[in-house]
């Protein structure tokens, strides 16, 4: 829909059996971005999220099997490649984003000349918290991804991002499917072909369903895992595509 | 019959079931020529035990049958590895090809509904509304 001159916006929602919440997301984004095109990636749900997507004018890519968020976003991406589009929105099709932050994630990419702006909990905005090692893993995270990414990084593993054209080409080619690929490795991915990353702060709302565990156990296993990937995504060897867009 | 010739006539067994699994294609070439190495290597072992005993020494492993657990245990793991590196691949395709068949079910699904809108035209050829401009 995008007229020329204006960038063209996508707005792709990884779906996986969210048949309840995902009507009213949609409603909702829409009535928020009466512009932007929208997306819904079924990551090969066993419900009705597939039936309930075609909403008005969202299209919707409807995978057989079930990739992962990592897997449903790559999908995302070469979607928009395909077609064109100037600038991707990743939103969670739970409702835990709030569709008024999208156009601020969009400006960002302009007015901080970034290639992936990410939409932050704990930056400033919001009361949305994390206590004891879950903490504490994340914060290792920020730490090191702000190094790399030369910037301050609150929330590594958030899942509202923003790309420019650049940045929807490279993820097209190689976003990861492993745990934590979609948010820890994908950053490292865009950082080390030289992609701007930059972050604004965002206001959680709360799930449908469902609270975040703070099992110690599961922190230590989750932060175990961030790093091993973290660890492989630094010193892994850049594939071409990444290469060719480094400067 | 002797343990020896029990081993040579179960190794021989084991390489003419790979030839028939190779020649009826159910395995791949890549995958059977190690199977092929292991089985004619425990052939030649089986049938000239005294070989194993030499090599042992040669490598200063006291026990004979020991060098030839670890050996087999080495071979395992790799092979294990092995699978693991084609099983990566194979879903790294799987990947690819669901991607493929979730964009092509897309434009199936556009160009079928401007057919049935009588649309069916030269515009539904581009294969691509939706996309601002398509390349």
């Amino acid at each position: 829909m995008g007229t020329q001159g204006t960038p063209s916006l996508l707005v792709i929602l990884p779906a996986w059996n969210e048949q309840e919440a995902l009507p009213g997301v949609l409603d909702e984004l829409h009535a928020a971005l009466p512009d932007a095109d929208f997306l819904v990636v079924n990551d090969g749900s066993t419900d009705s999220t597939a039936r309930v997507a075609r909403r008005g004018s969202t299209m919707v890519l409807d995978l057989p099997l079930n990739l992962g968020v990592g897997g449903a976003m790559r999908a995302g991406f070469k979607f928009a490649s395909r077609k064109g589009y100037d600038v991707a929105v990743q939103v969670d099709a739970d409702g835990q984003h709030d569709p008024a932050d999208v156009q601020r994630l969009v400006d960002a990419l302009a007015a901080e000349q970034a290639d992936v702006v990410i939409g932050a909990r704990f930056a400033g905005r919001g009361r949305y918290v994390v206590r004891g090692p879950r903490k504490w893993a994340m914060a290792v995270l920020s730490f090191v991804l702000s190094r790399i990414a030369a910037t301050r990084l609150t929330d590594t593993t958030s899942g509202f991002r923003a790309s420019n054209k650049r940045a929807i080409e490279l993820f097209a080619a190689e976003y990861p499917a492993e745990y934590l690929g979609d948010t820890v490795e994908s950053l490292v991915i865009a950082c080390r072909a030289g992609l701007r990353v930059r972050q604004v702060g965002i206001e959680m709302r709360p799930r449908a369903g469902g609270t975040p565990s703070h099992s110690p156990v599961k922190a230590a296993v989750f932060l175990g895992r961030a790093l091993l990937a973290l660890l492989i995504a630094v010193s892994r060897p850049m594939s071409k595509g990444a290469k060719e867009m480094s400067p | 019959m002797s343990g020896y010739a029990f081993a040579v006539a179960s190794c021989i067994g084991l390489v003419a079931f790979l030839v028939v699994l190779l020649r009826t294609r159910r395995l791949r070439e890549k995958y059977a020529i190690i199977w092929i190495v292991v089985g004619l290597g425990t052939l030649v072992l089986s049938a000239f035990p005294r070989t194993m005993g030499a090599l042992a020494k040669a490598v200063g492993v006291q026990t004979p049958s020991n060098l030839l657990f670890a050996v087999a245990l080495i071979i395992l793991l790799l092979v294990c590895i092995q699978l693991s590196v084609e099983i990566t691949s194979l879903e790294e395709e799987t990947r690819t090809l669901v991607e493929e068949v979730a964009m092509l079910r897309f434009d199936v699904e556009r160009v079928t509904q401007d057919v049935a809108a009588g649309a069916g035209g030269p515009r539904s050829a581009g294969g691509a509304p939706g996309g601002p401009n398509e390349r």
